[in-house]
């Protein structure tokens, strides 16, 4: 006989878990106030407003810095998402923090559209090719409108060596 | 110091952004800024090491390439990023401050091209590259 589909609480709360793991870990991402809204494996990062990420205060507007960063985090973060889901759902995900190791950045580039208004912004990554060593990620970043993007990025990724990979 | 560099320095000080991260603007002149940020266990993007996030070397880097367009000697009112690209070539040693040299290298009416290299006690092996180009917004006298 077939295995009953799991609770869908117990599959909610195990892709939580693993996600507040993930972005709990790293202080830089505390520091900034950035969080993560999970629909499935959709994420989309949230950038909450802070006067302490202002650049511009005559504007004033969101630090170019800070955009860069939210997009960068954005980007490794769904980077390390992706690589661990299927370890999540078949239930070979490793509890130490191994499997949570993030990608390095090679190189990233953004796009200034718009000023960073002094408000809430938010950032979805899409990955346009994830292969054993490098991987290359687009990042758009919004604040009110959907369709009007306030700043873009793409970048490179250098993968942490998975446990096939160890010798 | 010249008027130009009192206004720029205190611009870059009254940014709340930079301040919050201890940026300190220790030279700018003639389209060319160095800034420093100290170590900060706020700063770390890889638990494990202790190695400071890219996106903090990113904030760094963009205050640093803005600070050197608002210097140089054709007198910008003000500049906002266009497009900045970060080379990562190497992890900053955990808890050394990282420094920032920016030089605007080129300036027409409407665009600044400004590149940026950033450094830990190593000086001589960059921690990270940068290449942008921002906007000019209106001249002052």
């Amino acid at each position: 006989m077939r295995k009953p589909p799991e609770p869908v609480q117990v599959i909610k709360q195990r892709r939580d878990e693993a996600l507040t793991k993930l972005v709990g870990r790293v202080p830089y991402i505390q520091y900034l106030g950035v969080t993560f809204d999970r629909r499935g494996d959709e994420l989309t990062a949230v950038l909450p407003y802070a006067d302490k990420l202002i650049g511009n205060p005559l504007l004033p507007a969101i630090h170019g810095g800070v955009t860069s960063a939210f997009l960068e985090i954005t980007s490794v973060i769904s980077l390390s998402w992706a690589t661990l889901w299927d370890d999540l759902e078949s239930g070979e995900l490793e509890s130490d923090s191994r499997a949570f190791r993030m990608p390095k950045t090679i190189d990233f580039t953004v796009d200034y559209l718009r000023s960073g208004l002094p408000r809430d912004a938010y950032a979805r990554a899409r990955i346009t090719r994830s292969g054993r060593r490098y991987a290359s990620v687009h990042v758009e970043g919004w604040q009110d409108n959907r369709e009007k993007l306030f700043a873009q990025a793409t970048g490179h990724f250098l993968m942490p060596q998975s446990r096939s990979d160890k010798s | 110091m010249s008027d130009k560099v009192n206004i720029a320095r205190q611009f870059m000080e009254a940014i709340p952004h930079s301040r919050d991260l201890g940026m300190v603007l220790t030279e700018i002149e003639n389209g060319v800024a160095t800034i420093r940020m100290p170590y900060d266990e706020r700063l770390i993007g890889d638990p494990e090491t202790g190695v400071v996030h890219g996106g903090a070397v990113s904030a760094l880097m963009d205050s640093c390439c803005g600070a050197a367009v608002m210097s140089h000697p054709s007198n910008p009112g003000a500049t906002a990023t266009i497009d900045l690209r970060i080379d990562y070539m190497r992890s900053a040693t955990p808890g050394q401050a990282l420094s920032t040299t920016a030089t605007c290298y080129h300036i027409t009416r409407n665009v600044a091209f400004v590149r940026a290299t950033a450094v830990d006690e190593d000086t001589d092996n960059p921690v990270a590259m940068a290449t942008g180009t921002f906007t000019i917004e209106g001249q002052r006298r």
